[in-house]
């Protein structure tokens, strides 16, 4: 129990202190590297508590792709020369009701940890935790029977955003030869092909 | 204080969701630097519903952790082409440039 403690502690400093660091942080890329320790610190919470499954999706997708993502976006915007602190630049008109309604909503959420303290009914369930399968196991056997209709849905958001990132990045651009399949399947050698009989001596003309 | 219960990771949550809101705030560098507080905040969601998983005994909250994962991965990746877009177009990021809508 200790040790479970001793671990909790030291994952979420961590886990603040970068969550910290992202909003503060001088420049773009340091603050997605503190995104991406932030995500790797909650992802080794949840394998703590128990869910590690999720943990290691957090791991892999999170860390691997979606952090990744970021930092390529960073990089390719050249966004080197904006690093400039937020409280050396301009100031925000909206920064005072922004900080009220940013501590409200933290001491709601406290209040509802101190509230939870003396709920004991918890309400019944059909799906709960069994004991003699994993994690994994678990969540595969309620996901695929109950809860396949979500689990499609996300298919087709993935999809979707898929989709929507490459058409809205797409453009054309003048001056490149591109391949034209329509073109090049719609060839006949009569069109291909032009025969000319060439007179001793004289050569042949080409036009392009 | 050493028994580490559900409270415990609420709080976590808690101060995780403040720090994001206040990062949207807080901002006046690049449009990225909001979309990675939305990721925070989404982070902040999925811990609350995974500890209160665990602690229930209910596996329900960690299906609908995966749908938020996936939620926020499109949410990322379609935010991202719209910055790339807006930067090829307008050639700056910068939160207090961007103010065509005039909001």
């Amino acid at each position: 129990m200790i040790a479970h403690s001793i671990f909790f502690y030291f994952f979420s400093i961590i886990a603040i202190f970068s969550s910290l660091m992202v909003i503060t942080s001088r420049s773009t890329v340091n603050s997605v590297f503190f995104l991406i320790l932030d995500f790797i610190s909650v992802g080794c919470l949840f394998i703590m508590v128990g869910a590690e499954f999720l943990g290691m999706i957090l791991l892999i997708v999170y860390v691997g792709a979606v952090a990744v993502l970021f930092l390529f976006v960073v990089m390719m915007l050249n966004v080197a020369e904006q690093k400039q602190s937020w409280f050396i630049g301009k100031k925000s008109n909206h920064l005072p009701s922004g900080l009220i309604i940013s501590v409200l909503i933290l001491l709601e959420l406290l209040v509802v940890v101190g509230g939870w303290k003396y709920k004991e009914d918890l309400m019944s369930s059909s799906t709960l935790i069994l004991s003699d399968v994993s994690n994994t196991h678990q969540l595969g056997l309620v996901m695929y029977t109950d809860y396949i209709l979500y689990f499609q849905l996300a298919g087709i958001i993935l999809l979707l955003s898929m989709i929507g990132a490459i058409l809205l990045t797409f453009r054309k651009r003048t001056g490149v030869k591109r391949q034209s399949y329509f073109k090049q399947i719609s060839r006949n050698p009569s069109s291909a092909i032009e025969l000319k009989d060439v007179e001793s001596n004289k050569g042949v003309k080409i036009n392009d | 204080m050493i028994e580490i219960g559900l409270g415990h990771y609420l709080s976590l949550g808690a101060i995780i969701f403040f720090l994001g809101v206040i990062g949207i705030f807080l901002n006046r560098k690049n449009v990225i630097v909001i979309l990675m507080s939305i990721e925070l905040i989404l982070l902040a969601v999925n811990i609350n519903l995974i500890s209160f998983s665990i602690f229930s005994g209910d596996i329900v909250g960690q299906v609908f952790t995966m749908l938020i994962l996936t939620v926020a991965a499109a949410e990322a990746a379609i935010g991202l082409a719209i910055i790339v877009i807006y930067y090829r177009n307008r050639g700056s990021i910068r939160v207090e440039d961007i103010h065509g809508m005039k909001g």
